[in-house]
């Protein structure tokens, strides 16, 4: 059984950076031939600027995917965090550790609401998230019109805006989240016991794992996840937006994220470096329409034919294992 | 699946079916009792008729929705097909009467085809249907608003119109009978009897147990792409109701595939396929609705309506999952 659960980690490389390479590629060539230049300073930056906020949901909602789970609640999460950040703050600088902590706490709380949801009352995750998404909307619709409370100065410089050399802060926050990410799936017990408990859950309960404090675990990061989602995405907007997540579409996008990168929806299999490709190619792909000036109504038709042909891939090359 | 029982009690309480339609209409008895209270004359006939009339589209979807969930797969695409479908109706009849039947006809064939695509995606490409749909969702979003350049064009004409708000004037002791639950009655019907021939029935058993089912010579995959298909159709006529009643907008089907699927689950249909009766996912859908009507009545913000329904789709699921737990 051990040698089964570590075997996400021994995977090799997933197709996913292959696929990454070949768009940023084409992408580099097809934006070259029209006049323009993909790989300049400003593209990069935006380039990693997306990623950064998708990257922080899909590595958390990858957690909870691997245990056979699924998080819908993740946009709601985020708006919500965000006004949590920016109202907390008002704007002063003395107020942002509170602030973060508060936001930590608060979706934490979501996480273990849908964690319980799913193992204590066996609420199938995808009605029990999206039951807890709809609870928060509501609260938000009926608190919030607009924009609301202010980010504190320095978050938004430091956080929202500060680079080294090309690399936002916040891509740097992503990549230190996915390789804490990485370690606890690949190096801990924690990560071993949820791969297999989304892997088979029976054989997992029956080989001493508690699926249930697992699975809950598991929640509640994601959730975190999402809530350093909406610190970062206050940090961009300089104030708290009750709809930015559900308009980022960052439930659904962070989902397709991992599916991409290489995760089966049906858990057990796969791992958060699959998924940063997943969101890099995923931004690339929105870096590259951009260059181009592809409508942004078309691009959302070409997201919609890479996801599906994406998974199509990987369901085919599973079935060709399987036979 | 019945299991022998001892008949030591000749008298025994009815057992609450899982699946079964008896809590659905213990909900929807309460719930109706609390407008009674609250509202007497919107259970007069005429005020009645018309809330049918205009759950009516909520309800359709709920059905359509129920026979994708019931053979096991999840149809997440509904919402925007509805959008898509006024939106392209608008565009198409440019407010001519003559174009009325015709675009009814291609609505019909476009919500066909997206459920047809959608089905053979999932089915033969292996996707799960929940990426498909998702995928599926974008592509109408984005489509419809790239195909309108961002406003919607053109207008329905009042013979379209006619469907989502319309009625029979005058039929004794009812009033008035909205078109809409006319059709509503008609497809329920149909839905229904459907269930109940072989097709319903194998249609269950793909949920159960698909690898059953394949073994005994069910086609899983047409069977499941035609519940697809059924999908796509039910959102095309709740889109020609809907854009009756409401007129365009691209919200025009916002947020519906989650108001269907927490119909389907609210009416006692398990997620992930095999048990459940459209009548059920139908009586979901009316509950839905009239928790809505009664919210209004007791004058909560309408922004609170998804909090109440999230707190409904959770408590349903709950008490329907211990209570199968504890079998």
């Amino acid at each position: 059984m051990s040698a089964l659960s570590l075997l996400p980690a021994r995977r090799p490389v997933p197709g996913v950076f292959v696929a990454l390479t070949l768009t940023l590629t084409i992408g580099w060539l097809v934006v070259l031939l029209d006049g323009g230049q993909l790989f300049n300073q400003s593209t990069t930056v935006s380039l990693l600027h997306v990623a950064a906020g998708l990257g922080l949901v899909a590595v958390g909602q990858t957690l909870v995917i691997l245990g056979g789970s699924l998080d819908l609640s993740v946009a709601y999460v985020i708006s919500l965090s965000t006004l949590v950040a920016a109202e907390t703050m008002n704007g002063s600088d003395g107020a942002v550790l509170p602030a973060i902590g508060l936001v930590l706490v608060v979706s934490a709380g979501v996480g273990l609401l849908n964690g319980l949801l799913v193992t204590r009352f066996r609420v199938n995750a995808f009605i029990a998230t999206l039951g807890v998404g709809l609870l928060l909307k509501g609260y938000l619709d009926n608190g919030y019109d607009g924009p609301a409370g202010a980010t504190a100065p320095s978050l938004v410089q430091s956080l929202g805006y500060q680079r080294v050399g090309p690399v936002p802060v916040s891509f740097l926050l992503l990549l230190v989240v996915t390789a804490a990410a990485w370690f606890a799936l690949s190096r801990t017990r924690f990560g071993h016991h949820l791969v297999a408990v989304g892997g088979d859950p029976e054989v997992a309960r029956l080989s001493g794992v508690r699926n249930d404090r697992v699975l809950v675990t598991a929640h509640v990061l994601c959730s975190m996840c999402a809530g350093l989602a909406g610190i970062y995405l206050a940090s961009r907007l300089g104030s708290g937006a009750p709809r930015v997540g559900t308009e980022g579409l960052y439930d659904l996008e962070s989902i397709a994220a991992v599916v991409i990168g290489g995760t089966a929806l049906a858990g057990g299999r796969g791992g958060v470096i699959g998924t940063v490709g997943g969101v890099l190619l995923l931004a690339s792909i929105d870096a590259i329409f951009n260059q181009l000036e592809v409508d942004a109504f078309f691009k959302q038709v070409i997201r919609g034919v890479i996801i599906i042909a994406a998974v199509a891939v990987y369901a085919r090359r599973a079935m060709r294992k399987a036979a | 699946m019945q299991t022998v029982q001892p008949r030591s009690l000749p008298l025994r309480l009815p057992r609450v079916r899982p699946g079964g339609v008896l809590p659905i209409l213990a909900i929807l008895a309460v719930l109706l009792v609390l407008v009674g209270i609250r509202q007497p004359d919107f259970l007069a006939p005429p005020s009645l008729m018309s809330f049918l009339g205009r759950s009516a589209p909520i309800i359709l979807l709920a059905a359509g929705q129920y026979f994708v969930i019931v053979s096991g797969e999840f149809d997440l695409s509904v919402g925007s097909l509805v959008t898509a479908q006024v939106v392209v109706a608008a565009r198409l009849i440019d407010s001519d009467p003559a174009r009325t039947w015709p675009v009814v006809l291609l609505l019909l064939a476009f919500g066909a085809l997206v459920g047809l695509v959608n089905g053979l995606i999932t089915t033969r490409l292996r996707v799960p249907s929940f990426i498909t749909t998702l995928g599926m969702f974008l592509i109408l979003v984005g489509a419809v608003y790239l195909w309108s350049d961002g406003a919607p064009k053109g207008g329905l004409s009042e013979e379209f119109r006619r469907f989502g708000r319309r009625a029979f004037e005058d039929v004794p002791l009812l009033g008035r009978v909205p078109y809409a639950l006319m059709v509503l009655v008609v497809l329920a019907v149909a839905a229904v009897l459907l269930m109940r021939s072989d097709f319903g029935r194998t249609l269950v058993a793909v949920g159960d147990n698909p690898r059953t089912a394949e073994l005994s010579g069910v086609r899983v995959w047409r069977t499941r792409t035609f519940a697809f298909i059924l999908s796509g159709l039910a959102a095309a006529v709740a889109a020609i109701l809907l854009g009756g009643y409401s007129g365009v907008s691209f919200q025009a089907g916002a947020g519906l595939e989650f108001g269907a699927i927490t119909a389907v689950v609210l009416g006692g249909v398990a997620l992930g396929g095999g048990r459940g009766a459209v009548v059920g996912a139908m009586l979901g859908a009316l509950t839905l609705e009239l928790l809505f009507a009664l919210m209004n009545f007791y004058g909560v913000s309408g922004a609170l309506r998804s909090t109440v329904q999230g707190g409904i789709i959770l408590l349903a699921v709950a008490v329907s999952a211990t209570r199968s737990s504890s079998r």
